[in-house]
């Protein structure tokens, strides 16, 4: 299927438009069997460097929308074309490079329970084939920065959620990845503590990191101004050009 | 969610042994990416015990063979003549006469007649000591000595020697009696065929048994890990990384089963060939060759290849199920 020429446009007025988009969906679909659909219509751009909230309500699909942003799901209707490329006819060896390109903050966590704190943050940089003399300073700097460096040598199972959530973060963003996907990342930690995970977010966005990130906290939205929100209600995406738009809209995150 | 003391409790114990565990035994620095324990199962278990069985019942076959076959080379071409007259001065006579006719056939190499004395040991037992000093065998014993004679045959003349003995001793010994020392061998090597068949069926029989709980085992302890396959296909691992990675876990939990079940069966083996020397050529346990041994080693190697296999192909099976 050809891509539309002018789908909903995130990065559209207001936002500039560097380069062309990373990510592009136009009218996606997706339903699992014979069920009904969970995701409808889905049509959007997401550009280089830009910043992006999804919000909705719970069962909205947000989580399901990521899971087409990070390739780990497979739309039942449409065409996605990530970083340039159409999805759907991609290899699978293709398909794995892309994914190198995307970090991914899974909504719980999926650490590695029998690795280390270190092991798991590592996890990307072994998998790219990066050598171990190379990855020890960058895993070292990335496990401090979320505050965990006492915890280094634990496994997950001894940390708190919020400590889990913080490990899983640093290996999503250990790569540096061109498009960094979140799922709720603030969900489990203090608001010291998130406030501090959007700064890193913001960091790695200013290196140009395009951000993806889901949640429900509308403190975080409104402290990250100039990025574009994108509201998911019944699988649906709302019109960008009210809702979706900076400065978020407060009715629209209700 | 709300949780009760105890629950909380058991949470900060949890944690507090974990931290603990690492604080004592840390990980290495650069820890393998997948646990050998949680990817094994129960797998090297399994390699251990089934090897342990098919390499004792492999044994038992290869062993019985090679008595099967060390027997047949001492009794192969062995003829034995026995005369036994009506006289002892006939029976004798003929004696005589045989070997003269026997030391100038073809094909015979080795001709020995053998001596009063030695024919009596043989006797001995079965007519008892007074039978055999009262009435000394002689001219004027009543009882009559038969006359042995022990021939060998070239390998070229094994097949028709026989008959052309019978022949050769027709007229200078028509008392002979000729048997080849194979026949007394039949019964005993048919036995020794049907335990060698039993042997085969066993060893296919667990090879089998063996082929299907590494599989399962396998199949099981990769299922448990189907979290950490699909995190590593996440992460931007290639489909062969994640099997490469499975396969040697797999492979090297195997290894160790295969060995400890093969030292096992080892011992077990050179245990029983101690006791069994004695039907056994003595110079190897059970009467196995080096040649046997390095068959016997061939069952755990089979054992590791079929379980680093069956973790590649399951490993790729459930990746290919992930977009």
């Amino acid at each position: 299927m050809s891509l539309d020429p002018s789908p909903l446009d995130l990065a559209a007025p207001g936002f500039g438009n560097p380069t062309g988009p990373i990510v592009r969906f136009e009218n996606v679909g997706l339903r699992y069997g014979a069920g009904r659909e969970v995701l409808s219509d889905i049509t959007f751009k997401l550009h280089p460097g830009r910043f992006y909230f999804l919000t909705g309500p719970s069962g909205a699909g947000k989580t399901t929308l990521l899971k087409l942003l990070y390739l780990a799901q497979s739309p039942s209707r449409g065409a996605i074309s990530m970083f340039g490329e159409d999805a759907s006819v991609l290899s699978r060896e293709r398909r794995t490079e892309l994914r190198r390109r995307i970090g991914v903050v899974f909504q719980n966590f999926r650490l590695v329970p029998h690795l280390t704190v270190f092991d798991n943050v590592a996890l990307p940089l072994r998998l790219a084939g990066t050598a171990e003399e190379e990855l020890v300073g960058p895993v070292t700097d990335m496990i401090e920065w979320v505050g965990l460096s006492r915890a280094t040598n634990q496994r997950p199972s001894t940390l708190s959620g919020g400590e889990q959530q913080r490990v899983a973060i640093a290996r999503a963003v250990i790569t540096r990845p061109d498009l960094l996907v979140a799922d709720e990342p603030t969900g489990n930690v203090d608001p010291q503590m998130a406030l501090r995970l959007l700064h890193l977010f913001t960091a790695m966005n200013k290196m140009g990191t395009t951000v993806v990130l889901a949640t429900h906290d509308s403190t975080l939205m409104h402290r990250q101004g100039d990025a574009a929100v994108m509201r998911l209600e019944k699988g649906r995406l709302d019109d960008p050009t009210g809702v979706l738009r900076n400065p978020p809209d407060r009715k629209g995150m209700r | 969610m709300i949780m009760t003391r105890r629950e909380r409790a058991w949470i900060a114990v949890k944690r507090g042994a974990g931290a603990l565990r690492d604080r004592w035994f840390p990980e290495p620095a650069s820890a393998p990416l997948l646990s050998q324990k949680a990817v094994a199962g129960p797998v090297p278990w399994v390699i251990a015990i089934m090897t342990a069985l098919t390499v004792v019942a492999a044994a038992g076959g290869l062993a019985l063979g090679s008595i099967a076959r060390t027997a047949e080379a001492d009794l192969a071409g062995g003829v034995t003549v026995q005369i036994a007259g009506p006289a002892q001065a006939e029976t004798r006579k003929q004696a005589s006469a045989a070997v003269d006719a026997l030391r100038n056939l073809p094909g015979v190499t080795d001709v020995r007649r053998l001596p009063d004395a030695e024919r009596e040991a043989l006797l001995r037992p079965w007519l008892g000591d007074a039978a055999m000093e009262d009435g000394e065998p002689g001219e004027d014993s009543l009882l009559v000595l038969p006359e042995l004679i022990e021939l060998r045959l070239a390998a070229d003349a094994q097949d028709t020697g026989i008959e052309s003995i019978r022949e050769a001793l027709a007229e200078p010994a028509p008392d002979a009696t000729v048997s080849a020392d194979m026949e007394w061998l039949a019964p005993l090597e048919g036995a020794i065929s049907a335990l060698q068949w039993l042997a085969v069926a066993l060893v296919a029989l667990l090879v089998t048994a063996t082929a299907a709980s590494v599989l399962l085992a396998s199949r099981s302890a990769l299922a448990a890990n189907h979290d950490t396959i699909e995190i590593m296909h996440l992460l931007g691992a290639h489909d062969r990384q994640v099997a490469q990675m499975f396969q040697k876990a797999a492979g090297l939990s195997a290894a160790a089963g295969g060995a400890a079940g093969f030292a096992v069966a080892q011992a077990t083996i050179i245990a029983l060939g101690r006791r069994f020397a004695d039907l056994g050529p003595g110079n190897t346990a059970a009467g196995l060759h080096w040649y046997d041994w390095i068959a016997l080693a061939l069952i755990p190697i089979a054992g590791v290849a079929l379980a680093a296999f069956t973790a590649r192909i399951t490993v790729l099976a459930t990746l290919r199920r992930m977009p």
